[in-house]
């Protein structure tokens, strides 16, 4: 369940690349620039929610509060 | 959980992350941000038996507990701390690794207050 979580952030990263530079290629600057930001707000989500989650679990196990 | 999975797992993220590096930086240095995570996430189950243990050896040491936990927390800190500032430097912002490390440092010293406090006391008593 986890790997899938890599792969699917390594996909985005290869989708949103490509399609920025076929925007790029195609004179649409603008609109490669918020494909761009599209991504990483993406992604950054992903890893926002799962650093929640090993936040949560060094707490309980390292007993931090 | 197993090493080979976590060896196969990291070779698949530097892999990826070397392609990802050249066309989206930001999501290379994301992607291994993840795999960190992921990383932690499957070896924390063993690191709850080693700490179990340790907690059964300090009972029948009849060591309070109380020490016990305050380095368990220091051991918490600092390893929080280590995936920040890393992840931080990676990303080429040493500046900001470096303030990272320097609250943990402090946050470790102000934790370790009572056992200081605990050895100059018994330090004391020795001393007539």
């Amino acid at each position: 369940m986890s790997f899938n979580l890599v792969l699917t952030v390594a996909g985005i990263g290869m989708l949103v690349g490509i399609l920025a530079m076929l925007l790029n290629e195609s004179g649409r600057k603008e609109m490669a620039q918020a494909v761009t930001i599209a991504g990483v707000v993406v992604v950054l989500y992903i890893v926002v929610q799962s650093m929640s989650q090993l936040f949560t679990l060094v707490k309980s196990v390292f007993q931090l509060y | 959980m197993e090493i080979w999975q976590i060896v196969g797992l990291a070779l698949v993220v530097t892999v990826i992350g070397v392609v990802l590096r050249q066309i989206r930086p930001e999501i290379a240095i994301q992607l291994t941000i993840l795999a960190a995570i992921i990383i932690f996430l499957l070896i924390l189950g063993k690191v709850k038996v080693i700490i179990d243990l340790l907690q059964n050896l300090a009972d029948q040491a009849n060591i309070s507990s109380y020490y016990l936990l305050i380095v368990l927390k220091i051991v918490g800190i600092a390893y929080l701390a280590e995936f920040g500032a890393q992840i931080c430097r990676d990303a080429g912002e040493g500046a900001l690794a470096t303030k990272v490390e320097m609250a943990a440092k402090v946050s470790v010293l102000v934790l370790a207050i009572p056992i200081i406090a605990a050895i100059l006391e018994s330090l004391v008593r020795l001393i007539p």
